[in-house]
This record gives C-alpha cells, structure tokens and sequence, in this order.
C-alpha cells in the first residue's frame, strides 16, 4: 500500500479524501484537534505518573492488574487499527461495500474491547477498587476511562458514518469523514500502547 | 407547603443570594427580561434576532456578539470592582460580609479574564483576520458560531450563580482543597467548574478555527512573512490556546469529579494532592496571560504602523519575538508558586526563563518606538492607547521581573504588590490593546468612526484613574497587605493609600461611562464612514467598504507585498479589486444553521443540572448535545451559492463595479 506523497501530487491525483479543497482543510482541522487530543491524554499521563504511588489504603497496580484481559484489548485494538487501514485502502479504491464490510470488522473489535475493559472495571469494583479508593485508582480510572469513553464514542461515529455512505457512496465529503475517523481511531491505538506500556506493564514490573 | 417547593427555594435561593442588593438586581433584571421581550415583540423583532443573528455563521456578526457580551462583561467585571474598592477604602469597613466579598473577588476576576478579555479579544479576531487575509469566511464558520454559543452559555451560566445558588467564592484560581465538598458544599464551585469547561471547548474550538484559518485561507501570494502582524500574533494565540486549555480542561473535570462523583485527585485524604492541580492549572495559567497579550501586540503593531505613517519597524524580529515568547511561555509557570517549596533548583530555573522572557518582550518594544521614530504620528484614540500601552507594559513587566527574583517572591507573594503588577500588564497590555483595536477596526465593523473627542476622553480617565488606583497597590504590598483580605484594622499605615487606590478605581469606573456614552453616541449621530479606509490603513481590510458585504471579497485579491493595500495604493492601484461585471461570479457561502445555538443550549441545561446535581435535567441536556451532533453529521445542506446578480448589485451600489 503506498501512500501518495507530496512530490507526486503533481503526477497522481490526490487521494480522494484530499481532492476537494474544503475536505482537505477539514482534514488538517482535525490534526488541529488530535493535538489537543495528545494534551488531554498527556495531563491524564502526568496526573497518573504523580499519584502512581498514592496508593492509600487500596491496592497497588501490581496486586490489581491482570495481564490477560488487558493483552486481550491490546490485541483486539491493534487489529482494529489495521482493519481500519484496510477500511481506507479500499476507499480510495472506491469500493464501498468493501469500505462498509472492514469498518462493521472494526466496529465489533472496538466493541470487544470495550465490552472487556467494563468487564475489567466492574471487577475491580467488585472488589472494593474503585476511585474512591485511592488517588491512585481516580487517576487510573480517568485516564483508562477517558481513553475508552474514546473508543465507545468512536464505535457510534463509525455507526453513523455507515448510514452515511450506504446513503451516499464514496464522495469527498463521506471519504473525509471516513478519513477523519480512521486517523481518530489511531490516535486511540497509539493512546493504547502507551497506557500498555506505562500503565499496565510499568505497574507490573516496578 | 409542599416539601419540594421549600426544597427549591431553600436550594436555589439559599441566604447567600438574599442580600439586599442582590434582591434589588433580581428585580431590576426580571423587569429588564420583561422590558427585553416587550420590546422584541412588540417590533416583530424575534423573526429577525432568530434569522440574522441566533443562526448566523457569518464571522462579522459573530464578532459584533462577542463585542456587545464583552461590554456586557467588562461592565459586571467592574462592578464587581468598585465593590471590592468600597470594602477596602477604610478599615473595618463591613459593606459586604466577608463570604460575599470571597464572591465577589471570585466573580471579578474569572469573569474579567474568561469572559471579558477572551471574547473581545476573539471579537477582534472573527472582525479583522478574515478580511486581512483576503478570505470570505473563517476555516469552519459552523464551529466558529459554535464556539461563540459555548462562550455565551458558559457566561449565562456562570453569571447566574450570584442570583441562584450562590456564587463560587475559592478566587478565579480555584485552589483545592478549599473547593472540595469538605470545605464548600454549597453550588458556587460547580458553577465555576462547568461554565469554565463549556467556555472552554468554545475558546479551544476558536483556538483550531484560526489556527487553520491562517495556516489555510490566505489569499495567494500572501506567505508567512508576509502576513499582518495581527495575522502572525493569531496564528501564534490559536497555538497557544490548543496547548494551554487541555490541562485546564483536565484540571477542572478532576476538580468536579471529586465534587460530584467522589473521586480523589486534589482530596487531602485518600492520597490526593492539592499541589497538582496547582500545576495544571498554571501549566494552561501562565500561556493564558500570554493568550491575553499576545493579539494585543498585533493590534498594536497595526495601529502604530498605520498612525505613524511608517511600515511597522523590525518585522522579522517581531515575528521571531512573538514565536520565542510563545515557545518560553511553557517553561515558566513554577513561577506562581514558588513558595510551594521546590527547592533552590527548580525555582532558580523558573525565575530564569521568566526572566528570558523580559528580553523578547523588551524587542517588541523598541519595535513600536522605532516604528514612531520619524513617522507623521496622529494622535487619535487607538493611538493614545498605544503610546499609553507602551510605558504601562514596562513598568508592569519590570515588576514582573522583580517578582521571578524568587527570594523577593517569597516576600511578595500573594501581596498587594502581585495585585498591582498583573492589573498592570493587564490592563495596560489587554484592556488598553481591546479598546485600541476597537477604536481602530469600529469603523470597518459598523461602518461609522467613535466619536474622538468623547473617545479622548474615556482614555483619559481610564489612563489616569488606573496609575491612581495601582499605583498605591504596589506600595500596600510592600507594607504586607495581602490580596483577597475582606477588611483590616486601623493603624496597619494601609488607609491612606486604599483610599486614593479607591478614587482611582472611581475615575476608572467614569472612564467607562464615558466609553459607553461615546458608543452609544456614536452609534447616534457618528461620522459615517463612506471610503471604507477612513485611517489611511496598510492593510487588506481597509481595501474594503466599510461595512463590509456578507461575502467579503468579490474577488479574492492577489497579494505581492506585507502591506498589501498600503502598496496597492502607492502604485496606483486601488481600483485594481474593482470587478468588471462579467467577471462576477456565482459565490459559495456557508449557510445558517440553528445547530450551535441549540449546542448552547444544550450544554446550559446539562451544566444547570449538574450544578444542582439534578441528574434527569442533565440527562436532557446530553440528550441535547447528542442530537445538535446527529443532526449536524448527517447534516449535507450546508452552504448555498449567493448568485453573481446579488454580488453585481451590491459592488455596484458600492461603486466598486468597472464600466
């Protein structure tokens, strides 16, 4: 799969996302609003880095976390993240059932990890885990919780982007959205890993 | 009774909101409403609000909102004001009792500065970097009124607490613990909290839209270097903003969290640590002052350039100054609190780079000097402004640099000296650059000059009366008065200077009446401003009728040099934009649309009830967010082609048709 570059814009047509100069510009307002997006997770990142050890009278990560449901949204996400990729490969070659087919793929993946990461919770809630336990479980909670709220709201953003090129087809406009959508979802992959690495394997280990 | 009637009565009208004084506002904004409404109707004016100005997306009505709610502020902002300086002009005085005096502080300084500053400043922005850039409208005109909906609803919101509820009284910082439930149980701090993250989403959505705008929309031929400097300290502001409000965003939702949901960040039990939203607030805090100076800098450097008759001095190194400024502005906000305890290390890093920050700021200045050396200067209102900005912003920022020498800042902090010296970078960069920029750009907004004797005189009463209010402030701090302190006993030596800080705050509060007058007047009977270039501008919106046509440019211009019109009008080619009629074509414009109003709305209901923690009213309310953004996804119809007829009638009735 090969990305049009910029040099070759003048030989290749713009993908089709790019081709309308109003899409285009929506394009880069939504790397605009990645950034904040990147600051919202980073003061969730540093907020967690701070009350990591803040553990109160709860538990520590190291006795709360199991790996085997958090391996399983990893992978579950990661796939996701492809599919998505495929989703987009096969718009811009204007296939839309092919488009509508990886992107339902999609949908059910984010849904199962959703679905595991709520089951997740509410063991820990069961538990007596909960934010009211610890700053340590607040910062947990709102970071891994804004991160998935993410995710649940991009499941329904995918839901109406399917009514919306059922109805329309693959125009600039839908493959804008599409488009937007797809750079949204991974943004949330590589949220993930980070949460992964620093959250899940750092509680863990250290 | 029924129980739930006294429930609500006892909720939203706690003894808080039943002074005296506040009794006679509920009345006199009840029959205010009335009045409003009466009026409206009896005019069939509510076709016409809903039409031209509720469902608008056009940035030249969008700006003018944002004018008329900046005025509105400034003036609730000043009330509050001249409250605080009637409490402290003697000693022991108890006008207000000391929790409405926490209110009040509370309420004078969020609303000056998120609801006062930010809009006029984004007025300034929607009015002017469009035409300046030679575009017909912002990058995303939906999202530009939405964001205007968000300011307004987060204002109505925050603005209603006084008369129900109860205001928030833990200053515009907010510090925990004092905002936890422990300590502040009454709605006062919710309201705080959620008008400021609805503002929020609306001041970060400006931020995108002209971050895009200017890195997107501009005509061709205009290249970084040479945009207005306006252009430059926006594009700069918008960064600003996209990296400042995320942290204030996550601060604030923890700090309401811990409130609503019982969670503990900023808790003193349970591990939570009150120093860190300390940190996040000062990590968005210290760029905000920047956000609030830095436009102000291109307004200046506009009006300077275009009242001295001279290209703005240094063009390269104001742009460099601005982009080192808005890098160094991330690396100082330690400096707040340097009395947490850091330690020598970290407070001497961050009282090093603020003091970095004097040196580009120190550029700008003899910038605007040298662009005066020389030049054929009128003195008009916008240019006092200016000549009075300039000595105002030194001595405010060189006792800024006194207050990074930390071991001074141990002394001073939290003093009446900290109170003096940000009213006087401030005012005197903020304030003095709004109402500069207003009396610049009043004509091309509304197509008729302010008044300049009556506007000569409004500055000179603000000019005056700010030395003589905070002047005596730096001398108080120096004699230990601390800032939010409700009253103190005779015989600290503190009485003489409040009353004159007193006075002045009289003559400032006169210096807004006579800026109100002068509008209003203006308004009446103001010089008519038919050139469309009343002050001989350099730049592209003054190539334009004043006011300006819904679709901006008929042509969008070509631009070969910085002040494009400037040199259209040296080379003789002012009727160079003029169309001949055949060459007027059919226009995209954006259309109406309900949705960002109703957005407003929405978000109003839903912070309302979690205000109250009346879960089924907030439950409406994201039922309301929910289908204004169904609506506007599936929402295609939303532009409509203004017809070339249309366009050749209104430029010919302009006389800017060739032939």
């Amino acid at each position: 799969m090969s990305l049009p570059l910029a040099e070759k814009a003048g030989q290749h047509p713009l993908p089709i996302e790019f081709a309308d100069e109003k899409e285009s510009i929506k394009i880069t307002g939504f790397w605009m609003f990645l950034v904040t997006d990147v600051l919202i997770f980073a003061s969730l990142f540093s907020t967690y880095a701070v009350f990591r050890t803040s553990v109160a009278m709860g538990p520590t990560p190291d006795q709360l976390f199991r790996m085997g449901p958090v391996m399983l949204e990893t992978i579950l996400l990661l796939t996701s993240s492809f599919t998505i990729g495929l989703g987009v490969y096969f718009m811009r070659k204007g296939q839309v059932r092919a488009l509508m087919g990886w992107m339902i793929v999609t949908i059910l993946l984010g849904a199962g990890f959703v679905g595991t990461e709520i089951h997740d919770f509410v063991t820990f809630a069961q538990m007596g885990a909960t934010w009211h336990t610890s700053a340590f479980l607040s910062a947990f909670d709102i970071l891994v919780g804004t991160h998935g709220a993410h995710v649940t709201f991009g499941i329904f953003w995918a839901i109406t982007l399917l009514f919306q090129l059922r109805k329309r087809g693959i125009t600039p406009q839908t493959a804008r959205k599409v488009y937007t959508y797809s750079l949204y979802w991974h943004f949330l992959d590589i949220v993930w890993i980070f949460i992964y690495t620093f959250v899940y394997l750092n509680g863990k280990i250290v | 009774m029924p129980s739930f009637v006294t429930y609500l009565i006892h909720t939203l009208f706690p003894p808080t909101v039943r002074f005296p004084d506040i009794l006679l506002i509920d009345a006199g904004l009840v029959l205010g409403g009335l009045g409003l409404i009466g009026f409206l109707t009896k005019t069939h004016r509510w076709g016409w609000l809903w039409r031209e100005w509720l469902t608008t997306v056009d940035h030249k009505k969008i700006a003018v909102m944002y004018l008329i709610s900046a005025i509105v502020m400034l003036f609730r902002g000043g009330i509050d004001a001249e409250m605080l300086r009637a409490q402290l002009a003697m000693p022991s005085v108890h006008f207000m009792p000391a929790i409405q005096y926490d209110e009040v502080f509370t309420t004078h300084g969020t609303i000056m500065i998120f609801f006062m500053a930010m809009p006029f400043i984004f007025a300034l922005f929607n009015a002017v970097v469009p035409l300046m850039i030679g575009a017909r409208d912002v990058a995303f005109p939906r999202v530009n009124a939405m964001s205007f909906w968000l300011f307004a609803f987060g204002a109505i919101l925050f603005n209603i607490s006084f008369i129900i509820g109860g205001s928030p009284d833990a200053g515009w910082t907010a510090y925990p613990p004092y905002t936890g439930l422990a300590f502040n149980p009454g709605p006062g701090e919710n309201y705080y909290f959620l008008s400021l993250l609805i503002a929020g989403m609306g001041t970060t959505m400006t931020g995108i839209n002209f971050l895009v705008t200017t890195i997107r929309m501009r005509a061709p031929g205009m290249t970084l270097m040479k945009m207005p400097m306006f252009v430059w300290t926006t594009m700069v502001t918008s960064a600003l903003i996209l990296f400042a409000f995320p942290p204030l965003t996550v601060a604030l939702a923890m700090s309401l969290f811990d409130r609503l949901f019982g969670s503990s960040f900023f808790t003193l039990t349970r591990g939570g640590m009150p120093m860190m939203y300390v940190n996040l607030f000062w990590l968005f805090g210290h760029p905000e002052v920047y956000i609030l100076v830095l436009p102000l800098f291109g307004v200046f450097s506009e009006v300077v350039a275009t009242y001295s008759k001279k290209a703005l001095f240094g063009y390269p190194m104001m742009v460099v100054s601005v982009l080192a400024i808005m890098f160094l502005s991330y690396g100082t906000w330690v400096h707040h609190f340097f009395t947490m305890g850091a330690g020598p290390a970290v407070n001497a890093f961050f009282g090093l780079s603020t003091m970095l920050i004097a040196i580009p700021t120190g550029v700008k200045i003899f910038n605007w000097i040298f662009t005066m050396w020389g030049g054929r200067i009128q003195m008009t209102t916008a240019m006092l402004y200016q000549m009075a900005f300039i000595p105002t912003f030194v001595i405010g920022g060189a006792s800024g640099v006194m207050l990074a020498v930390v071991p001074a800042d141990y002394q001073l902090h939290n003093t009446y000296f900290l109170i003096a010296h940000f009213h006087n970078v401030i005012i005197g960069g903020t304030l003095f650059g709004l109402l500069s920029g207003m009396y610049y750009w009043w004509p091309k907004m509304f197509g008729m000059k302010l008044n300049e004797r009556q506007g000569k005189v409004a500055f000179w009463l603000f000019f005056i009366g700010f030395w003589i209010t905070f002047t005596p402030q730096y001398l108080l701090g120096l004699k230990g008065m601390t800032r939010r302190l409700y009253t103190y006993p005779a015989g600290l030596g503190w009485h003489e200077l409040n009353v004159i800080s007193t006075v002045g705050a009289w003559i400032m509060g006169a210096g807004f009446v006579a800026l109100v007058y002068n509008v209003v007047w203006s308004l009446l009977y103001g010089e008519r401003d038919v050139t469309g270039d009343p002050w001989d501008g350099r730049t592209l919106e003054w190539s334009l009728p004043s006011p300006v046509p819904e679709y901006n440019f008929a042509r969008i211009p070509v631009v070969h040099e910085r002040d494009a019109w400037w040199a259209m009008k040296q080379k003789g080619q002012t009727m160079a934009h003029a169309l001949r009629p055949e060459d007027v074509h059919d226009i995209e414009m954006p259309k109406n649309t309900p949705i960002p109003f109703l957005l407003g709305v929405s978000f109003f209901v839903l912070g309302f009830g979690m205000t109250f923690k009346w879960w089924p009213i907030a439950i409406v309310g994201i039922l309301g967010v929910i289908a204004c953004l169904l609506f506007s996804g599936f929402d295609y119809d939303d532009h409509h082609h203004l017809e070339a007829d249309v366009v050749r009638q209104t430029e010919a009735s302009l006389g800017r048709l060739q032939g």
